[in-house]
């Protein structure tokens, strides 16, 4: 199995982690020179899978301390400022989240698990940080205003099913189904800190990228071919791929139109992700988002995502789905019970 | 020259011969030395049917005539027959009687091993050197096959825990840890939780492995018993896995029931 993040000094070289050399000091580690850390982030060479391919094999995960969105009141700052960022990890590792965000995935966390049993240690730097103040990248930092079309459908949408939520399996929620699950969904943003878990592994041509939720498996081709015809939708559209330089690109299309799908994007969402490895432990994993009915420009997000041990469990979600039985059955009763009081 | 020729021909005849059989596959290599398996590849045979021999049969709903009827099939299982306990083989019948019922393909639950091979549907093998992992277009399945040092299986589930090693041309993977819910087959063919399955994935040329897969439990077999089939190629060009998310398909079986009276 893979190592601890951050066991080793290969992975303070990476040129992103340098940053948070403060901490890990701080964390009892042993600092090297730095001018050895700046020869070895430059002498660092991307492994090399057995087809010749960068290598991003391994478990992943993108748990992070960056929120989506910009927190308000940073305005155009893009990074804090290594003092800034010091303090802000010393904040959260007390468990103090303040105005500056909800810190996006690790919001919750320190209420549920001693995070350090489970390698979640809000001091390590598996939580990878670029110094980002957002997970979008830009003077914005946040998702473009969504367009009134969009409005409009996500609003229907939600009102056809208002008064029946409760009718049949049909009028539940996809997650409550087991169908499609909110983070295996594309693209890959981080959600809770488990369960998050990403493990790629490479055959000739092809990239198998297995999420641990619901055992999601995406097959990317690399091979050049084109998209499958657009008649042809999925919950989780269609993936190809393509290497340019040091860094798989992929190409998602085919979504469907029967749901909501990322933030209220129809069946047009175009999706475009790079992933990069740069160092041993860490791949930068950066997606843009197009959809010309539903937001008033392209927007882009960067997630580190760091290398975790497994194993990756099987997520069988369905074959214990009893929640939504016992939803359905207890809507049911409420019914009956409404019926007996009104002498039906 | 033409002389020559014919010698030559006459002494490869004789080596082939010599050996009772034409010379042994050797399949193309990844480039740590491996036989290469990356591919999508199908069973073509009735075993998700009936993993013994068996004759057609209608299916379970008249009303689609010939449509989902049963095929007929010579059987895969060595020997023909599947060497249930008797306690195990009224189990077997009583399962086989309430096949729709009980059948968890029919609930669009995750298949199990061996099954999860001769389901009506492509699977793809994408091959590294620490890990194999093996997609299945039915219900989404899939299971990493960890080609390093044997590891201990963290919980029973639904796919089990698979070790795997090479043999000279043979990928073989050791299956354990798979919980008693899957079935073998729509026949009602069953295990219990102490199923252990030994696959073994050989080239046989280019488009086609052949598969076996040893299965022992002794909770409910006699002794351990083998089935055996050929895997072909999917060769279309632009083949792919696509999706298969059953579970939308099999809900109102499940909870229909629970629909709003209208």
């Amino acid at each position: 199995m893979g190592r601890r993040p951050l066991a080793s000094l290969a992975a303070l070289a990476a040129v992103v982690v340098v940053v948070l050399f403060a901490q890990a000091h701080a964390a009892g580690q042993v600092q090297p020179p730095a001018t050895t850390v700046t020869s070895a982030a430059k002498a660092w060479t991307p492994p090399v899978a057995p087809d010749g391919t960068p290598d991003l094999q391994g478990i992943w995960s993108n748990a992070t301390l960056t929120p989506l969105e910009r927190p308000k009141g940073l305005g155009t700052k893009e990074f804090y400022t290594e003092q800034e960022f010091a303090e802000l990890m010393s904040r959260v590792r007390k468990g103090e989240v303040g105005p500056e965000g909800n810190l996006g995935a690790a919001a919750s966390q320190p209420l549920r698990y001693d995070l350090s049993l489970y390698g979640f240690d809000l001091t390590k730097a598996s939580f990878a940080s670029n110094r980002r103040t957002s997970l979008i990248i830009g003077p914005d930092g946040v998702v473009p205003s969504m367009l009134p079309e969009a409005i409009k459908r996500n609003a229907d949408r939600a009102a056809k099913n208002k008064g029946h939520e409760f009718d049949s399996h049909e009028n539940r929620p996809l997650q409550e189904r087991c169908i499609l699950m909110g983070q295996e969904g594309l693209p890959m943003i981080p959600a809770v800190n488990d369960n998050n878990l990403l493990q790629i592994v490479q055959g000739t041509g092809w990239v198998a990228m297995l999420h641990e939720i619901n055992h999601h498996t995406r097959i990317v081709p690399t091979d050049g071919r084109p998209h499958i015809p657009q008649n042809i939708r999925q919950w989780q559209g269609e993936s190809v791929g393509r290497w340019e330089g040091k860094t798989l690109v992929v190409d998602t299309t085919n979504f469907t139109g029967r749901t909501a799908n990322f933030r209220g994007s129809s069946e047009k969402l175009h999706l475009v992700e790079r992933f990069t490895r740069v160092s041993d432990d860490m791949i930068n994993y950066q997606f843009t988002v197009e959809d010309p009915t539903t937001w008033s420009k392209p927007w882009t997000a960067e997630i580190p995502m760091t290398k975790t041990e497994g194993p990756v469990y099987e997520w069988g979600c369905h074959e214990g789905n009893t929640m939504i039985s016992n939803i359905l059955r207890g809507a049911r009763v409420a019914d009956e019970e409404a019926a007996g009081k009104t002498g039906k | 020259m033409i002389a020559r020729v014919i010698a030559v021909c006459l002494l490869s005849l004789a080596a082939t011969s010599a050996l009772g059989q034409a010379p042994a596959y050797r399949a193309p290599r990844t480039s740590d030395g491996q036989p290469d398996l990356n591919g999508i590849w199908q069973a073509l045979n009735s075993a998700n049917w009936d993993l013994e021999g068996h004759d057609a049969a209608p299916g379970p709903t008249p009303s689609l005539g010939a449509v989902f009827a049963r095929p007929p099939g010579l059987g895969v299982v060595e020997g023909n027959e599947i060497p249930y306990l008797p306690a195990a083989a009224a189990k077997k019948k009583q399962n086989q009687a309430n096949w729709v019922m009980l059948d968890p393909e029919v609930k669009c639950y995750l298949p199990g091993v061996p099954r999860a091979t001769y389901l009506p549907y492509p699977f793809q093998i994408v091959q590294s050197q620490k890990s194999i992992l093996i997609a299945y277009e039915y219900a989404g399945a899939v299971r990493v096959v960890n080609m390093e040092a044997p590891t201990k299986p963290p919980a029973d589930s639904w796919m089990g825990w698979s070790n795997g090693r090479w043999e000279g041309e043979t990928l073989v993977i050791d299956v354990t840890s798979q919980n008693e819910e899957t079935w073998f087959d729509r026949a009602g063919n069953f295990h219990s939780g102490a199923l252990h399955v030994v696959e073994r994935y050989t080239p046989r040329s280019p488009d086609i492995l052949d598969y076996e897969a040893t299965i022992e439990d002794p909770n409910v077999f006699s002794r351990p018993w083998k089935i055996s089939m050929p895997l072909y190629r999917r060769a279309e060009r632009n083949a792919r896995l696509l999706e298969f998310r059953c579970v939308e398909f099999a809900e109102e079986l499940l909870y229909g029931h629970l629909r709003k009276k209208p």
